[in-house]
């Protein structure tokens, strides 16, 4: 089947078997591998991107069902004069170690200062409780998200 | 692990839907959120030959409360349940759970009507479905009609849902006044299936406790309703002892089985332990309001 | 050139991880982002039994399925040699099956496909006839008499039995214990867990039909040890042979070892002239790749009635799995797990290990831990648990009371360990001022009164690392010693190569903070290299924390080679002697002379253009270094609980780490490693848990079951730090990456013990999950 997809504000089209996950979509056929995968029973997280802004499980859709709509991978974070607050905050803040979850967080707390200006240090481990990561002990991941949110500019109206 | 291949459909409408699903229903599987279909595929424990897309299909994802009636769209994802504002003000035993449901990615997907026409013995809505009475509406191409909560899931991961039709609207009570519920839940880490887990429902009149929900997550071969403790509470004191009692009954009423999450003994003691809470809990929320 | 006045970014700065600049761009390159021309992609069918015979393989369906370019049997790897490959403990390991299955799980076949989702469906399509056996799934089943033998492979093998080792002074300890007033001791189980990083295992081989080149990317902690092996085993000219670690997501010990599902995809891609990707799901990951610990211990203390340690025993069973694949030193059967004095100064110890076959996957890789020393801290600071409860002394007490003095370093425990410097009291102090330690004394008494259950745990671990010494140290023969290579470009910059290798760590910011220190380049300019065997020294790798003790020396050592001749270089621009130059912060001035000067930018330019006579161009070295002993790392956890009697479920209130590993190189990049491993500490003592039914199913193979804790579970930490720096080591660094995981388990444990103490409870094996808690409360009750 044809699928398009707006990927990071470009058209992008594949031709592809429905069973295609939608995490090979966007690996194979669209050539962006900063989206990992981390397990085979949806528990990790690893594979997160943004389906029309809100955090999916990569792995865990077809690419089929994203025909037609808006994904946000980590490489269309970065924005037209630089780095996107969530990326800067993460180096700042050591929120990565081997970097294999750091994707999907990322995504993950640029959603959540989106609608949470000013996330708590509970606000955040809740929003990242699907997404697993073995190397720092979130303590730093959460630190990132909210020296993120405290940077950013306000939303516009 | 990757899934075997599957023809897919995705109809626009109800009536395309509904079409295929009279075509094809045997050999087909309904795709809402998939959060608990896509898995089981990767796994290769469930091999449809066909999917059929219902997520373009415009309103079954309406809330709202007319006639008596809360009417949840089986479309409704368990985030929007967990936001919702009238939810939060007058379902609680919804409130509660909704967001204990997975983690918050699956909650953006999942949806109410997937979950219960999965019919898992671990999922949390069924047992919140069973607290509350709720129906559910289930159509095909011949017409419509309604299954109450309690005759939804024969048997693990068996809904009487029949393979042509499909589960559009969940129609809950809307509660008296002097109502109250929770939904407490034992899970190991957030994202696990609960180890056990208790919806409860309760009404005060003049100060007698009026009806009691009762619903058992994890604890037998579907989300069980505690009949015999709602029944000792109907018309009961409000207080410790009508608590106890309804737990003792509850814990009696469970049929959990020993597996890496505790022994038997120890979920029966949890199902009393938390429906003795929960039911305090929502009596004060009730004795408030 | 002008003099820098900027500080230089050495040892001690928090500075920014270069690594992170292509991770947060999401352009990082892990195996899977990998694709060579003509790629293929393997799956691998796994054995559902644990044992069985296996009768045949059919696999013409698989075969005819299109896209399916070839199905590889044991049968196919055995006519090449390769059914069977050499462990790192000098055993064998099947890579295909070509008799029996051992372990369920175990590698049956492979099919290589032009589509990984079409190997996926081929699988389904091999017919494989088992005849299955009866499993042996404990170690004390596998060796009572008449145990089904495993290894029916192995000539002259009649039993189970893998080994015996002990270490130690027997006699010593026995008498220690005749004169005894109180023994107290500890039977207890470290589980089966796994360190099960994000990222799975996996490779691509390539080698190339026109020139015999092998290039195998590999997620591998130790490409160079990987290297030789291959040559070993495949009989590979080794230098045709390069391994290529990419980016690597988190190993833990976990990408060590060499997997049959590498030895596979190699043969391959040799008899099919084309690269072959194997990638295993987290699934194959969980059931058959490394795992950790399930060491069956019994600890014995013999005391003073007033608290004074006077001997230690230590009897170990442990559960080796199907093939004895410990990643550990070869002379040490029990890895360096006679440290298990800890930080106590015990006059006596013994340590007696047996190694058993079982069906169950191989390994006993040092899971974020020097090797099975995390058995061995935890044995202890159990031990020291009960101990202070029958003596009915306070925990920290009898640790103050017995801890090895400041004064009494280097200290050589009766194990024959030498421990380079410490200051225990000095890391408990810290501890227990940052908590608190009296008023949570009171808030526990208090709480008891009102019927609630809080709980205070304290672990006071010694930590040994930096494998080793090549007197002593060696892994299938090759000694432990890593390189560092380096040399300073025309222009002042720098290109630095290490033998070990990073999954995570930050090294190639941290290495080059320490040439940064030695030279007085600043880190950002130094370019550091690892993972490539074509381009880098040789070396064992990246486990057990010994990076920095290991090629952290070696990169100290080799920037001091370098400097030295900067300093002749500097002499030379300066028309004086060498023994008149002074070095400071990567400026060379004249003694006495102060505002002559040369920036080691003036003198790496001169290296290339204006060299004095008889000398070589260039400004580089290699320094292979051997460390003259371990490094001892250590510190003071202590963790507040409280316990739900009704559910056994129990919360961290407060967890405080003092941890010190002498000098930090980057504090913020130590604090990461520190808050990982106590989270992992976190994960073993609460949920993490491999185990197996009574017919070898193994139980804990996804992360469903395989618990991993969240944000939301894990504690938040409180850390501080004491510096005692190691005397022997070239900057005083000792290494830090583990420590949290080795100590941490015990403070959690010994809360939720301490909590329930007035109930009776003396252990609970890990995981401590709520209904083991309960369940050990009710039985307490009972009895």
């Amino acid at each position: 089947m044809e699928v398009k997809v707006n990927v990071n504000g470009t058209e992008r089209s594949a031709n592809v078997e429905p069973r295609q996950l939608l995490v090979h979509l966007i690996r194979e056929e669209f050539e962006l591998t900063g989206t990992h995968i981390g397990c085979d029973t949806s528990s990790c997280g690893a594979c997160t991107v943004l389906l029309d802004g809100q955090p999916v499980k990569s792995c865990t859709m077809f690419g089929v069902q994203a025909d037609g709509r808006e994904v946000t991978t980590v490489e269309g974070m970065m924005r037209a004069d630089g780095l996107h607050p969530v990326q800067a905050a993460f180096k700042e803040h050591h929120g990565l170690q081997c970097g294999f979850c750091t994707p999907a967080m990322m995504l993950v707390g640029a959603a959540l200062i989106e609608r949470n200006p000013n996330p708590s240090d509970e606000d955040v481990r809740w929003a990242i409780s699907g997404n697993l990561c073995r190397c720092t002990g979130y303590m730093n991941i959460v630190k990132a998200i909210q020296a993120a949110a405290a940077s950013a500019e306000p939303a516009t109206a | 692990m990757l899934p075997a291949p599957f023809e897919y459909d995705r109809p626009d409408t109800l009536d395309e839907a509904l079409q295929l699903l009279a075509e094809h229903g045997e050999d087909a599987k309904v795709l809402a959120g998939g959060q608990s279909l896509i898995p089981l595929m990767k796994l290769r424990f469930a091999a449809p030959g066909r999917l059929i897309d219902v997520n373009r299909i415009a309103g079954l994802d309406a809330i709202e409360e007319a006639d008596g009636f809360l009417r949840i769209g089986a479309l409704v994802r368990h985030n929007a349940l967990a936001a919702s504002d009238v939810i939060k003000e007058r379902y609680p035993t919804i409130a509660a759970a909704a967001p204990m449901i997975s983690d918050p990615i699956v909650r953006n997907l999942g949806t109410i009507g997937g979950s219960l026409a999965h019919a898992d013995p671990s999922g949390d809505l069924g047992s919140v479905m069973l607290a509350l009475e709720a129906t559910v509406v289930v159509r095909s191409k011949d017409g419509e009609r309604e299954i109450a909560a309690a005759d939804l899931a024969e048997g693990p991961f068996q809904s009487s849902i029949a393979p042509t039709e499909l589960l559009t609207e969940i129609r809950v009570p809307s509660p008296p006044a002097r109502s109250g519920g929770t939904y407490l839940k034992l899970e190991r880490k957030i994202g696990d299936f609960a180890t056990v887990a208790t919806a409860i429902f309760l009404t005060l009149e003049n100060g007698s406790v009026a009806r009691a929900g009762i619903g058992l997550t994890s604890v037998g071969l579907t989300n069980l309703k505690a009949d015999a403790a709602e029944a000792a509470l109907a018309g009961a004191s409000p207080g410790e002892d009508a608590w106890a009692e309804a737990g003792r009954l509850a814990a009696e009423a469970a049929q959990p089985a020993t597996d890496v999450r505790g022994s038997a003994d120890y979920k029966k003691h949890v199902v009393d332990v938390y429906v003795r809470r929960g039911l305090a809990a929502a009596a004060e929320m009730a004795g408030a309001a | 050139m002008a003099t820098e006045t900027e500080e230089i970014r050495g040892i001690g700065h928090s500075v920014r991880r270069v690594e992170d600049d292509r991770f947060i761009r999401g352009v990082g390159n892990y195996i899977d982002d990998i694709h060579l021309p003509g790629m293929l992609h393997m799956a691998i069918l796994r054995s559902p039994y644990a044992h069985a015979n296996l009768k045949g393989i059919d696999a013409t369906r698989a075969q005819a399925l299109p896209g399916v370019i070839a199905v590889v049997t044991g049968e196919l790897m055995a006519q090449h040699n390769l059914a069977w490959m050499p462990t790192l403990s000098g055993d064998t390991q099947a890579v295909l099956v070509t008799d029996k299955v051992r372990f369920q799980g175990q590698e049956v076949a492979a099919v290589v496909a032009d589509d990984p989702y079409v190997a996926r469906d081929a699988l389904e399509l091999i017919d494989v006839d088992y005849d299955p056996l009866d499993a042996v799934t404990t170690p004390q089943q596998a060796l009572e008499d008449g145990a089904p033998l495993i290894r029916t492979d192995k000539e002259g093998q009649e039993n189970n039995h893998v080994y015996s080792w002990e270490t130690g002074d027997k006699e010593a300890t026995d008498n220690a214990f005749s004169q005894a007033d109180v023994v107290v001791s500890l039977d207890t189980f470290y589980p089966r867990s796994h360190p099960a990083p994000l990222e799975t295992c996996g490779c691509i081989a390539d080698i190339s039909p026109a020139t015999g080149q092998v290039t195998i990317y590999m997620t591998s902690q130790a490409p160079h040890a990987i290297r030789t092996v291959f040559a070993l085993v495949a009989g590979l000219p080794e230098e045709k042979i390069r391994i290529v670690s990419p980016d690597i997501g988190g190993g833990f010990g976990n990408k060590v070892p060499v997997y049959p599902g590498y030895v596979v995809a190699t043969a391959a891609s040799l008899l099919l002239g084309h690269p072959v990707k194997w990638i295993e799901d987290r699934s194959e990951n969980l059931i058959s790749t490394g795992f950790a610990r399930d060491y069956h211990m019994r600890g014995e203390m013999a005391l003073k009635k007033d608290g004074t340690m006077l001997g230690l025993r230590a009897s170990l069973l442990a559960d080796e799995g199907a093939f004895f694949a410990d990643a550990q030193p070869s002379k040490f059967k029990a890895g360096l797990f006679h440290i298990v004095s800890g930080s106590y100064d015990l006059p006596a110890t013994h340590v007696s290990a047996q190694g058993a076959y079982t069906n169950k996957a191989p390994g006993g890789v040092a899971y974020r831990c020097s090797f099975r020393v995390t058995e061995a801290s935890y044995l202890i600071e159990r031990l020291v648990q009960n101990a202070a409860n029958e003596l009915g002394m306070d925990p920290v007490d009898i640790r103050k009371k017995n801890f090895i003095d400041k004064e009494q370093f280097p200290y050589t425990s009766a194990t024959g360990f030498v421990y380079d410097s410490g200051d225990y009291h000095g890391a408990m102090d810290k501890a227990l001022g940052m908590i608190g330690y009296d008023e949570l004394r009171k808030e526990q008494a208090d709480a008891r009164a009102q019927g609630k259950l809080y709980g205070i745990g304290v672990a006071s671990f010694t930590e040994v690392v930096g494998a080793g010494p090549a007197k002593d140290y060696d892994i299938i023969g090759v000694k432990m010693n890593d390189g560092a290579e380096l040399r300073v470009h025309p222009t002042g910059k720098a290109i630095l190569k290490l033998s070990c290798q990073t999954q995570g760590q930050g090294h190639e910011t941290t290495f080059a903070q320490i040439v940064a220190g030695e030279l007085g380049i600043q880190p950002e300019h130094i370019k550091v290299m690892h993972g490539d065997t074509d381009n880098t020294p040789y070396g064992l790798g990246t486990y057990a924390s010994r990076s920095t003790p290991t090629s952290g020396a070696a990169t100290a050592m080799v920037a001091r080679r370098v400097r030295e001749k900067a300093m002749k270089l500097a002499a030379h621009l300066l028309e004086v002697a060498a023994e008149d130059i002074e070095y400071q912060a990567g400026t060379f001035s004249v003694r006495g002379a102060p505002d002559q000067v040369k920036t080691i930018q003036d003198v790496a330019f001169a290296a290339y253009t204006n060299y004095p006579e008889g000398m070589e161009a260039g400004l580089e070295g290699v320094y292979y270094y051997n460390p003259p002993n371990l490094t001892f790392p250590f510190g003071t956890y202590v963790v507040s609980v409280e316990v739900d009697p009704d559910t056994g479920v129990w919360n961290v209130r407060r967890m405080v780490a003092v941890d010190d590993c002498g000098v930090r190189i980057n504090p913020m990049i130590v604090e990461g490693q520190i808050t990982g491993g106590l989270t992992e500490g976190y994960a073993t003592a609460a949920m993490q848990l491999i185990t197996f039914d009574e017919l070898g199913n193994a139980i804990g193979t996804n992360f469903m079951d395989y618990l991993i804790p969240t944000a939301w579970e894990t504690p938040k930490f409180e850390l501080g730090e004491t510096v005692t720096p190691s005397p022997h080591h070239p900057i005083g660094a000792k290494g830090v990456g583990e420590s949290a995981t080795v100590g941490s388990p015990a403070a959690y444990v010994n809360a939720v013990i301490d909590a329930l103490q007035p109930l009776g409870v003396k252990n609970i094996d890990m995981p401590l999950t709520s209904a083991k808690v309960w369940e050990a409360i009710q039985a307490a009750k009972v009895s």
